[in-house]
C-alpha cells in the first residue's frame, strides 16, 4: 500500500465531517485532488529533483489528521508571549492548522486588507476565494493534491488595490500534540495591483518528542506593480517533517522577495514554483539552511520566465555539520520570447563533517537567444588559509570560524529587505554555530520585529 | 534608428541565416559492394554475427547475455531530446565490405575508398606520409586498412580491430571486455554488446610512451544499417598514448542509428588522452534525415596517478546521446573533459560527462562549449559525485552556452553529489548572445561582421581546440567552420 492510499481511506471514511468543517473552496476541489491521487504514488528517492529524498518514506507513518478540528488544546498566548505593548507586526497563528487571531492583530491594520481564517473566508469571502484558490498549486505535485485532498484551514490575505501595508504580518505556524499529527495548511495570499506588503511566517514546534509532519501549500498572487516579502523560517524540532509547497504568480512589474530560512529542522522539503506572467517582473528567491545531527534539507526551485524583461537572482546556501543531508535543485526556464531576461542562480554550500553530504542540481532551460542567464554551485569547506591569517592575528580559532561563517551567510542575509529580521537573524546564525540553541527560546524575543520596552 | 543601421541589422541577420542555413558538404555515398543481412534482430542475427567473425564461445554468450538484458530494457526517455519513435527491427546489424583477402599495401586497397577519403582530405597515404598516424579505417563495420602496426608492434603496442584482437589476444580482450561499460549499463550498451560488429583496440604495456597518435576515421556507409563500434583501450602502468577518433558520414535520407561504446582502462601512472572530431551527417535544414549518435563512453582511473583527458568536437548528428565519463578509483588520478558542442538547423544533443571521484586527492575539470544556432537544442548534462571515502577532492566545472538565434535553446543540468567534507567542487555556466560591442568592436576595425562572428565563435572554442592534438585541431576548426561559420562566421 503506498502512502497516499492511507490518506485516500481516511479522506473516504470522513468525508462529510472534513467538509462540514470546511466551506466553500476548499470543499469544492476535493474531488479533482482526489482524482490526480488515485493511484499514485510520493516521489521516492531517484525520481527526478528528489535525489536524495524519498517522500513515500515521510508519508508513511500513520499520522492522525484533526478532521474534526477538536481542540488539541494549543492555546497560541501561552506558546507566545508577545502580546507586548508597542508590538510591530500584525500577529496571528496556525495552531497546527487552526487559525486564531490575536487581540488586536487587525489593529494596525488599513482598511479593506483581510487577513482572516481561510475557512471563514470560504464563506465571507467567497468571491475571493472561488476566484484564486487552486488556481496556481498544481495538482500534478502529489504532496499538493494530497494537501488540497485535506486541507480545512489557514489563512487568506488580501491586499486591495494601491493599499501599502506598513506593518510586516507575522503568522506564527504552532504544532502541538500529543499523538503523531499531520498538520494540513494552506495559505492564500492575494495582492491586487499596486499592493505593498511584507509577510513574516515562522513555524514552531512545542511538544517536541511527538513526530509531526507539517504539511502547508501557498499560493500567492502578485498584481500589477505589487510589492511583497514573503519570510518563510522554520525553527522546529528534529522529529519535524515539513513538506512545503509555494507557488507564486507575478503580473506585470511586480516585485517579489521569497526566502526560505532553516535553523532548526528534522526533515525539510521545499519547493518554490514561480511563474513570471508579465514583462518587466522582479524576483528575489533568497535560501538558508544550517543543519547538523541527521537533519535533512532539501530546496527545490522551479522558475518560469514567460515575458520579457524579467529579472530574477537566486541564491541558496548551506551549512552541513555531523551527518546532515543537504539538497538543491534548481531550475530556471526561459521561454521562447523572454527576451531580455537576466536570470542568476546561485548555491553555495559548506560541507563542515566528514560525513555531511550535499547534492546540487543548478539547471537552466533557456529558449531564447537575447538573455543573460548563469547559475554557480560550489561545495567545500571554510577557508584553511582564512582562519590561519586570523588565528595568527590573535583571534582563537573558535571565533574565527564564527565570523567566517557569519561571513558566508551574510550575502543571504544582506538581502533580507526587513531591518530588524535581519539583526534577528545574524543573532540567530551565531548561537547556532556557537552551538547553542538558535531556537526562538523566549518566543517574544524570537519575534525579530518585535521590540520590548 | 537611421536607414543605414537598419540595413545592417537586417544584413547582419541575413548573414546569420546564411551560415546556419549552410548545407552539409560532406554528403557523398561511396559505391562499395557491401554484405548485408537481411533486417531485424533477434538471437539468430547475434548467433550470425558472431558466427561470421568467427568468434569464441565466450564471446558468443557475452553477447546473448547482453541481448537477453537488452530485451527487458526500455529506450531511455530523459534526456533533454525529442527523439522519434526507433524500430529496432527495421535495421541490419551487419555490413561488411565483401571480403577479399586483407590489402598488404595501399595498392590493395579498394580505390573506391580510396577516393573517399580523398574527398574528406584524409587520405590514408597523406596521413602516413605526411603526419606519421597510424590509421585503422572503418568502413562500415570490418576494419579495412590498418598501418603502421609493425612500427607499433616492436614496442609491444597492440593496435587492431576488435575482431583480430579477439583472435590474436583473446586473454586480454576477455580481461577487460565490459570491465568499465557492462552489458547492463544501459539500452544502448546492451544492444552494442549484443550486436557490435567491429572496432579497435589498443593496448599499451607497462612504461611504454606510444610516439605516434593512434588515430580511426569511422564512416557509416551502406544505406539502412546502424554502426556499433566498440573500442577497447587499456594503458598499462606507465603508458602513454593519444587516440584520435574522427568522424564523417555520407548524406542519407534515412535516419541511421549509431550505438557505440569505448571503454578505457588507465592503470598507474598512466595517461590516456581521448580526442573527437564528430560529424555525422545531422540530416538537413528541415531536420530531415541525420544519424542518432548514442554513445556510451567511460574510462576508468584505475591506478594511482593515472590521467584520462576527453576532448570532443561535436558538429554533426541529428541527435547525439553522450556523455564520456571518468571514474577516479586511483588515489591522485586525474579525469579532464574538454567539449564544444555545435548544433544547427533542428540538430538535438544532450552531451555532457560525469565525473566519479572515488579515489583520494583525485581531481578533474570539466569545460563545457556549446553553440546552438537555428532551431537545435544543445544541452549540457553532468554529473559529479564525490564519494565518502574520496577525500580531499577538486572538481571545476564550467560551461558556457552561445546563442546564434532566438529559436534556438541551450541547458544546463549539472548533478554534483559531494560526500564529505574535504572536497572542494566548483561548477559556472553562463549563457548569452554574441556579445554586440565585440561584433562592434570588429567592424569598427573594418572587419566584416561575417568574419568577426567567425572570429568570436573560434576565440570562444578555443579553450577546448587547443587541447586537441595539432593534425585534429585543423580539420575541427574546418568543421566549426563548415557548420556554422562561413556564414554566421
Amino acid at each position: 500500500m503506498t502512502a497516499i492510499n492511507q490518506y485516500i481511506e481516511l479522506f473516504k471514511a470522513t468525508r462529510e465531517a472534513i467538509d462540514a468543517h470546511s466551506a466553500g473552496a476548499l470543499n469544492a476541489l476535493r474531488p479533482k485532488a482526489l482524482e490526480a491521487l488515485e493511484g499514485a504514488r510520493m516521489p521516492v528517492k531517484g525520481d527526478e529533483d528528489y535525489e536524495v529524498t524519498d517522500l513515500e518514506e515521510v508519508y508513511a507513518p500513520d499520522y492522525g489528521v484533526n478532521v474534526n478540528r477538536i481542540d488539541l488544546g494549543v492555546n497560541p498566548a501561552e506558546a507566545f508571549h508577545c502580546d507586548v505593548p508597542n508590538l510591530s507586526t500584525c500577529l496571528y497563528f496556525l495552531a497546527n492548522d487552526a487559525f486564531f487571531a490575536a487581540r488586536n492583530s487587525d489593529k494596525n491594520l488599513p482598511e479593506g486588507v483581510i487577513v482572516k481564517s481561510l475557512r471563514r473566508a470560504a464563506v465571507e469571502n467567497a468571491d475571493i476565494v472561488e476566484k484564486y484558490y487552486g488556481q496556481i498549486a498544481s495538482l500534478d505535485c502529489r504532496p499538493t493534491a494530497l494537501n488540497t485532498l485535506l486541507a480545512q484551514d489557514g489563512l487568506l490575505l488580501y491586499v486591495p488595490k494601491g493599499v501599502v501595508v506598513e506593518k510586516p504580518i507575522q503568522l506564527v505556524n504552532i504544532l502541538n500534540s500529543a499523538t503523531p499529527l499531520m498538520a494540513v495548511r494552506r495559505l492564500l495570499i492575494v495582492l491586487e495591483d499596486d499592493a505593498q506588503a511584507r509577510m513574516l511566517v515562522c513555524d514552531h514546534t512545542q511538544n517536541k518528542q511527538t513526530d509531526y509532519l507539517n504539511t502547508q501549500v501557498v499560493e500567492i498572487f502578485a498584481g500589477k506593480r505589487a510589492v511583497f516579502d514573503y519570510y518563510d523560517i522554520e525553527d522546529s524540532s528534529d522529529s519535524t517533517h515539513r513538506v512545503s509547497n509555494i507557488y507564486i504568480r507575478q503580473q506585470e512589474a511586480s516585485n517579489l522577495m521569497v526566502d526560505g530560512i532553516t535553523l532548526t529542522n528534522g526533515f525539510t522539503r521545499n519547493n518554490y514554483v514561480v511563474d513570471l506572467d508579465g514583462d518587466r517582473t522582479e524576483l528575489h528567491l533568497l535560501g538558508m539552511a544550517m543543519a547538523s545531527g541527521r537533519r535533512h534539507v532539501d530546496n527545490h526551485t522551479a522558475v518560469n520566465h514567460r515575458h520579457k524583461y524579467g529579472t530574477t537572482s537566486e541564491l541558496f546556501k548551506y551549512v552541513l555539520d555531523d551527518q546532515a543531508v543537504g539538497s538543491f535543485s534548481g531550475l530556471i526556464k526561459v521561454f521562447p520570447g523572454a527576451d531580455k531576461t537576466e536570470a542568476y542562480q546561485s548555491n553555495k554550500n559548506v560541507c563542515a563533517s566528514p560525513e555531511a553530504r550535499m547534492y546540487s542540481k543548478p539547471q537552466l532551460i533557456i529558449d531564447c537567444d537575447d538573455v543573460k542567464c548563469s547559475h554557480g554551485s560550489s561545495i567545500g569547506q571554510i577557508d584553511q588559509n582564512a582562519l590561519f591569517y586570523m588565528q595568527s592575528r590573535g583571534i582563537p580559532e573558535h571565533e574565527a570560524r564564527l565570523m567566517l561563517m557569519q561571513a558566508f551567510m551574510n550575502d543571504v542575509i544582506a538581502g533580507v529587505r526587513l531591518e530588524s529580521l535581519k539583526d534577528r537573524l545574524r543573532h540567530l546564525v551565531e548561537t547556532h554555530i556557537l552551538g547553542g540553541s538558535s531556537s526562538c527560546q523566549d518566543c517574544a524575543g524570537a519575534c525579530p520585529t518585535t521590540k520590548k520596552d | 534608428m537611421s536607414n543605414n543601421e537598419n540595413t545592417k541589422v537586417v544584413s547582419d541577420e541575413q548573414l546569420i541565416k546564411d551560415v546556419t542555413a549552410g548545407e552539409y558538404k560532406y554528403g557523398f555515398v561511396t559505391d562499395i559492394d557491401t554484405h548485408v543481412i537481411p533486417v531485424g534482430l533477434n538471437e539468430d542475427v547475434v548467433r550470425y554475427i558472431s558466427e561470421v567473425k568467427g568468434e569464441p564461445e565466450w564471446l558468443l554468450e557475452f553477447r546473448l547475455k547482453a541481448y537477453r538484458h537488452w530485451l527487458t530494457l526500455e529506450m531511455p526517455r530523459w534526456a533533454h531530446l525529442d527523439i522519434p519513435e526507433i524500430d529496432y527491427q527495421a535495421i541490419s546489424y551487419y555490413a561488411a565490405p565483401k571480403t577479399k583477402p586483407a590489402p598488404k599495401s595501399m595498392d590493395e586497397v579498394d580505390p573506391e575508398l580510396r577516393k573517399t577519403f580523398d574527398k574528406l582530405g584524409i587520405s590514408l597515404e597523406e596521413q602516413m606520409r605526411l603526419s606519421g598516424i597510424a590509421v585503422d579505417a572503418v568502413m562500415d563495420s570490418v576494419s579495412v586498412k590498418t598501418t603502421y602496426r609493425d612500427k607499433l608492434a616492436e614496442l609491444g603496442v597492440i593496435f587492431c580491430s576488435i575482431s583480430e584482437a579477439v583472435k590474436d589476444y583473446p586473454d586480454l580482450v576477455k580481461k577487460y571486455l565490459g570491465s568499465v561499460v557492462s552489458y547492463r549499463d544501459n539500452f544502448f550498451a546492451a544492444l552494442n554488446s549484443a550486436v557490435f560488429s567491429d572496432g579497435s583496440f589498443v593496448y599499451i604495456p607497462k612504461g611504454v610512451r606510444c610516439p605516434m597518435e593512434l588515430s580511426t576515421y569511422f564512416r557509416i556507409n551502406a544505406a539502412g544499417t546502424g554502426q556499433f563500434e566498440r573500442t577497447l583501450i587499456v594503458a598499462d602502468d606507465d603508458a602513454y598514448v593519444s587516440y584520435l577518433e574522427g568522424c564523417t558520414a555520407p548524406m542519407r535520407d534515412e535516419n541511421q542509428l549509431h550505438a557505440a561504446i569505448v571503454e578505457i582502462v588507465v592503470e598507474d601512472r598512466a595517461e590516456v588522452k581521448y580526442s573527437t572530431v564528430q560529424n555525422w551527417y545531422p540530416g538537413d535544414k528541415d531536420g530531415k534525415g541525420g544519424i542518432y549518435n548514442f554513445v556510451t563512453k567511460r574510462g576508468l582511473c584505475r591506478g594511482d596517478y593515472s590521467k584520462l583527458s576527453w576532448t570532443q568536437v561535436e558538429t554533426g548528428s541529428a541527435i547525439t546521446w553522450k556523455y564520456p565519463s571518468c571514474v577516479l578509483k586511483g588515489n591522485n588520478s586525474v579525469g579532464e573533459f574538454y567539449s564544444v558542442a555545435v548544433t544547427n538547423n533542428r540538430q538535438q544533443a544532450d552531451t555532457g560527462t560525469k565525473m566519479i571521484h572515488i579515489g583520494k586527492n583525485s581531481r578533474s575539470t570539466i569545460v563545457s562549449k556549446g553553440i546552438s544556432a537555428g532551431f537545435s537544442q544543445n544541452s549540457y548534462r553532468g554529473q559529479v559525485k564525490i564519494a565518502k571515502t574520496a577525500t580531499g577532492c577538486r572538481n571545476y566545472t564550467q560551461c558556457d552556452s552561445l546563442l546564434l538565434s532566438d529559436t534556438c535553446g541551450a541547458h544546463t543540468f549539472p548533478y554534483i553529489d559531494v560526500q564529505n567534507d574535504s572536497s572542494i567542487v566548483e561548477h559556472e555556466a553562463t549563457t548569452s548572445k554574441i556579445n554586440e560591442d565585440q561584433l562592434f568592436y570588429c567592424n569598427q576595425r573594418g572587419i566584416p561582421t561575417e568574419d568577426a562572428v567567425g572570429l568570436i565563435v573560434n576565440g570562444y572554442a578555443k579553450e577546448v581546440m587547443n587541447k586537441l592534438p595539432m593534425e585534429f585541431a585543423v580539420e575541427a576548426q574546418k568543421l566549426l567552420q563548415v557548420s556554422l561559420e562561413n556564414s554566421v562566421g
